[in-house]
């Protein structure tokens, strides 16, 4: 397992380089430079003046000097600094990472609290009504947008106290019942589409595996039946449904962006968007950066569970 | 195709029927809209839905028709959902195609900017890319396409990677044909099944991907209805004008439900592997 997990720590380094440089070379494609954008069309400055602002600014060296730049900076915590407030950009990032996480993490659990359990009844009741009716609740579940769900929750409850965050955060240290409250429905408009996908993905996996001779045995060996779903069954078609799972990490933490707006929780997203509509670049580059990084290291999480739980897959990429 | 498979198949009708739906409201709405769908009107602010007025889906805060902002709005979807699904397809495809029947280095090149490109969640590059290129249908286009560029390739990849063992290639090219030949004629003739699920479930995406970025600001802008700015001016009066929300909403929902029924139904008759399950 250890050789594993070292080669899949190595196989991230090209993707991250990939990633900053796909990042690094977009922003600098916007037309108009930083400087430009920053001075504005109000403010003169003389030769000299430019001339130190460019130096600042670091735009007097070739591009690829200056990338190598930005990821020694990079590695060294200096994420660069806001065109609008000259703040440096990390601190604002790592003050807001946690909301996202938080909410990201509040709507998987709500997904797999309602997908997996859905998703076991239709199978077990595969072609009856009820199924039917599952996989229709799920296809809406999936073609619902988030924003709008969200938008509806605001207007339903808007007559409920502390249900609707609405701009103020409390945190889970401070006051966990008050914090649950606030992060329910917004985690519940990101997780219910993720809910349906994960009741599909449990259907049709639990469906192969109930026609397998493992479990008709385990149901002629007159074990309970709970027992053979549960232990035999459910343990081995819960695999797929992690890999979905983490694969999709990425999609609740995309939708965070939206959601974040629309109920007004100051993580993450509400500061991409604010730094998108202000064209402040160093700060939408940084985000952008950590996300696709948080992503990428949820993946890596992702295999090595799926590597631990099913010996297999390690097996074939440690022979290869 | 089978055709009358698709027709027999429950799920896929109706989500045919929803999107022939859709598209008949997108070519009437090219002819008459009960109003003009940009037409300001002081007097007629925010009126709920009402046979007697005219607006059966109410005004906006404008005094614009809901209705006829929506039927304007089916246009713009489908559009922007083909146009950008097309371009995802043709270039994913000819990239995936391409490196799974060669293989080696072309594989390992193409196969790496594809992970490069799918390490960023599909919204969050959709909105990075529009704010480096700036709001504009187009690149609303430009934007979902791209997103779409490695989906269409690993899929195409993996299904070209797993027939190119097949004996009848291999009976091809000991016949003397051609890379070309044999790329058109028998590999990707038979790699359709995957690539149409994939196609309609990637229609419904764009719907959703489009209607989040104009909703955020970044897409469609205004004052040309699109759903999902006609959600984000909504916000503003929701509360009290609940029917701004509600119904571009439901076009969303609906239209985007026909696709994934299409999908599913697709993938119910394409795959034989699920058929046996049933």
């Amino acid at each position: 397992m250890g050789k594993y997990i070292v080669k899949r720590l190595l196989s991230l380094i090209p993707v991250l380089i990939g990633v900053s440089l796909i990042v690094f070379f977009l922003v600098r494609m916007i037309p108009g430079s930083a400087l430009q954008m920053y001075m504005g069309t109000q403010v003169e400055a003389t030769a000299e003046q430019m001339e130190e602002l460019k130096r600042l600014f670091g735009e007097d060296k070739p591009i690829p000097v200056l990338y190598f730049e930005w990821v020694g900076d990079l590695l060294k915590g200096d994420f660069g600094y806001s065109l609008r407030t000259g703040r440096p950009v990390l601190p604002d990032i790592l003050n807001r990472l946690p909301i996202s996480l938080e909410l990201t993490l509040y709507s998987l659990i709500l997904a797999l609290l309602i997908g997996i359990p859905l998703g076991v009844v239709s199978s077990l009741h595969q072609n009856t009504f009820g199924d039917f009716i599952n996989r229709v609740i799920g296809l809406i579940g999936l073609s619902l947008p988030q924003f709008w769900l969200a938008a509806l929750m605001v207007i339903a409850f808007s007559n409920f106290q502390g249900w609707i965050p609405m701009g103020n955060y409390i945190s889970l240290l401070e006051d966990p019942v008050k914090n649950l409250k606030m992060f329910f429905l917004p985690s519940l408009a990101i997780g219910f589409g993720f809910a349906a996908v994960v009741m599909r993905y449990t259907r049709n996996s639990m469906l192969e595996v109930l026609q397998m001779d493992y479990v008709r045995t385990a149901k002629a060996k007159g074990l309970p039946h709970r027992k053979v779903i549960i232990i035999h069954a459910l343990k081995n078609a819960i695999l797929p449904v992690i890999t979905v799972t983490g694969f999709n990490a990425g999609y609740l933490l995309g939708g965070s962006i939206v959601i974040e707006e629309v109920f007004a929780l100051p993580g993450m997203g509400r500061l991409a968007l604010y730094a998108i509509n202000q064209r402040d670049y160093p700060v939408i580059q940084a985000i952008v950066l950590v996300i696709a990084t948080l992503f990428v290291l949820v993946n890596l999480m992702t295999d090595l569970v799926y590597a631990l739980a099913d010996p297999r897959i390690r097996l074939v990429d440690e022979k290869r | 195709m089978n055709t009358p498979r698709l027709l027999r198949n429950k799920i896929a009708l109706a989500g045919l029927i929803l999107i022939v739906l859709y598209l008949l409201m997108s070519v009437v709405s090219l002819f008459w809209l009960p109003f003009d769908p940009l037409a300001m009107n002081a007097e007629q602010i925010l009126q709920a839905p009402s046979i007697g007025s005219g607006h059966l889906f109410g005004t906006d805060e404008f005094g614009r028709d809901i209705l006829s902002r929506i039927m304007k709005g089916t246009s713009v979807s489908f559009i922007i959902s083909v146009s950008a699904t097309a371009l995802g397809a043709i270039i994913g495809i000819f990239m995936g195609v391409w490196a799974g029947y060669l293989g080696g280095k072309p594989d390992n090149i193409i196969m790496r900017i594809a992970d490069i490109l799918f390490s960023f969640p599909s919204l969050l590059l959709a909105i990075f890319i529009m704010a480096i290129l700036g709001e504009h249908t187009y690149n609303v286009v430009l934007a979902i396409g791209i997103v779409y560029i490695p989906q269409f390739a690993r899929i195409s990849r993996g299904a070209i990677i797993a027939l190119k063992g097949n004996e009848f290639i291999r009976a091809a090219t000991s016949n003397g044909a051609g890379r070309t030949y044999i790329l058109t004629h028998h590999l990707l003739p038979n790699i359709t099944a995957p690539l149409i699920v994939q196609i309609s479930l990637s229609l419904s995406t764009a719907i959703l991907l489009e209607s989040a970025l104009s909703f955020l600001g970044l897409g469609v802008q205004p004052p040309n209805p699109s759903w999902g700015n006609m959600l984000s001016s909504a916000r503003k009066v929701m509360m009290f004008a609940p029917w701004t929300a509600v119904y571009p909403g439901l076009a969303i929902v609906l239209l985007v439900l026909g696709f994934n029924l299409l999908g599913d139904g697709l993938r119910d008759i394409l795959d034989p592997r699920l058929r046996n399950v049933r």
